[in-house]
């Protein structure tokens, strides 16, 4: 990030304040520079999706200007050149999450296809009648629904574990439920709706110390967080192309090969099979296993330029400057009166979510997006953790490497706005 | 021109004012209709109970959760419709709609406060919750009605 800094030469105010020329990353982001209602946009809704650096635009437009063909089994030239993007794409994910091979990266639509592939696969073959499946209080729907499924189906149960009133996972409390009928644990990384960092190092510790494999759900940490799928000794790890700055409708599942090899296919079609009769169909070998029918290629291409992107940026970079972002905007949101804020966990990143005495919080994001302000208000996709709050919902910043203190200072003009048209 | 005019065009002091006191807000006992709203997209959850007298509507009162618009919105209706028969109810809940779609709506006193929402197509689910949960209530339907 320095020598991105040092080529440019304006900004230096900026670049001394946070050591992170954000003016020179703004300036990849197309969309940002645009007015709504005839104010400057101001996007604090990241962890619903990510905008895109020119890169990842152009890269996916020259895709379909010059490469596109099917893959795997072409013998043109376009065919060729489309397969080695595709699997170059494959092998820049494995290098970004540092998983041990490339066929331990499987492509998906998004984080929600990851953990229904596991639910329906692994889960399906694992998890029988009075087993438990282990989730906590803070898990987004996508993570809750597919595991009730397969309970349902298995007459297996799902299990709960509690969070304090900061957030915070009750890690003794978590560890108590896994138990000799636990076939899996399935926890969020950073949670969308609060923020929190789960120490999920430590959780697949435990649950390794008893034979039980762990799925992490890193939809929002990948773009805030180093990840290191080995360090972390997890078993499965999904995540989505577009909340990393990457096209919608592309995610990953990363899963260990032993496990990947054990369990059944998703879904049957072309390109997971070796060989199709009518009697027999010998499927394939990974990752083509389970990724049936023709893939979304352009937009994993895409992924790939989203990830050559952001490590160029550097994620120690990006984490650094988002900490200082999201604790200027902790003390300036949070010093305003009649403010509440949900989600204080003593690790965070990114996330900022809030109440203001007697508003709704969709009365909060109506007033604010006619100031040019883009918030999340409602339940994030968190249903049962707002009851555990007592809310309905949340008003909801969340914060990107591209968003600025001046950004964080019309947000809570804007709330000063909010608040006067109620009072 | 203020640079919050179409806000307040939006949230106009009737509005804040029912919404802040809502009128008719809490369970009618004798109630002998009632039904559940809810609009998923905001998490507005709300009851209507009805109590008729012959073909009108004798009482009628509301409870629940919501966002600003979608509470003045069942506070204000519930004001308009007591003691209106049920085809008179059907008939301003499609003026309303009108209205609040941007059209003409034509008289509706008080209700005219919530022309603004017509600036805000995702606030329409709001403010006509509680109208769509007031006509499965007179309809005795038993299902939540959703917006959704």
């Amino acid at each position: 990030m320095r020598s991105a800094g040092d080529l440019i030469g304006i900004s230096t105010r900026k670049r001394a304040e946070h050591g992170f020329d954000v003016e020179r990353i703004r300036r990849d982001f197309p969309i940002l520079h645009q007015s709504v209602f005839g104010k400057p946009l101001v996007y604090l809704d990241n962890a619903a999706t990510t905008h895109k650096p020119r890169i990842v635009i152009e890269t996916v437009s020259r895709f379909y200007e010059r490469d596109n063909s099917n893959i795997h089994r072409g013998l043109h030239q376009l065919s060729e050149r489309s397969t080695k993007a595709y699997e170059g794409a494959r092998v820049k994910v494995q290098k970004f999450i540092n998983a041990a091979e490339p066929r331990e990266i499987i492509f998906v639509r998004g984080t929600t296809e990851a953990i229904n592939l596991v639910a329906r696969t692994y889960g399906r073959k694992q998890v029988d009648a009075g087993d438990e499946v282990l989730i906590t209080e803070m898990e987004h729907h996508s993570n809750i629904v597919p595991w009730q499924m397969l309970c349902e189906e298995k007459n297996a149960i799902l299990r709960v574990g509690p969070i304090n009133d900061r957030g915070e996972l009750l890690l003794e409390e978590f560890e108590k439920l896994m138990g000799p009928r636990t076939k899996l644990v399935a926890v969020v990384h950073l949670s969308n709706a609060l923020g929190t960092i789960n120490p999920v190092r430590r959780i697949v510790e435990m649950a390794h110390s008893r034979g039980i494999p762990v799925l992490i759900d890193g939809a929002q940490a990948v773009a805030h967080l180093t990840v290191d799928v080995r360090a972390l000794g997890c078993d499965f790890y999904a995540f989505s192309g577009h909340k990393i700055y990457g096209p919608t409708g592309i995610g990953v599942l990363y899963g260990k090969a032993e496990l990947l090899e054990e369990m059944p296919p998703y879904q049957g079609g072309g390109d997971m099979i070796s060989s199709v009769t009518f009697e027999k169909t010998i499927y394939n070998k990974l990752p083509h296993k389970f990724e049936a029918g023709t893939p979304n290629i352009a937009d994993a291409i895409g992924l790939g330029a989203a990830i050559g992107y952001l490590t160029g940026v550097g994620l120690d970079a990006v984490s650094a400057y988002e900490s200082e972002l999201l604790a200027h905007a902790t003390e300036t949101i949070g010093a305003i009166e009649g403010i509440r804020l949900i989600g204080t966990a003593r690790k965070k990143a990114s996330v900022l979510s809030f109440l203001i005495d007697g508003i709704h919080p969709h009365d909060i994001g109506t007033i604010l997006d006619k100031e040019g302000i883009a918030i999340r208000a409602g339940h994030h996709c968190t249903q049962p953790l707002m009851k555990r709050f007592g809310v309905p919902a949340t008003a909801r910043a969340t914060v990107s490497f591209y968003n600025t203190r001046e950004e964080i200072d019309a947000l809570a003009a804007g709330i000063r706005k909010v608040k006067k048209v109620f009072a | 021109m203020s640079e919050l005019d179409s806000v307040e065009e939006l949230y106009q002091q009737v509005i804040l004012d029912h919404n802040r006191t809502p009128r008719n807000f809490r369970k009618l006992e004798d109630a002998d209709r009632s039904a559940e709203g809810h609009n998923p997209l905001c998490g507005d959850h709300l009851w209507v109970f009805v109590r008729m007298e012959g073909n009108r509507i004798g009482d009628i009162t509301f409870y629940g959760a919501g966002c600003a618009i979608s509470k003045a919105s069942a506070s204000m209706m519930t004001e308009a419709v007591k003691g209106k028969s049920r085809q008179e109810a059907e008939e301003l809940f499609e003026r309303f709609r009108r209205l609040v779609m941007g059209g003409d709506g034509g008289s509706l006193g008080k209700l005219a406060a919530f022309s603004g929402v017509s600036e805000f197509p995702v606030r329409v689910k709001c403010a006509t919750l509680a109208w769509h949960t007031l006509r499965s209530a007179l309809e005795g339907k038993e299902e939540t009605v959703s917006t959704e």
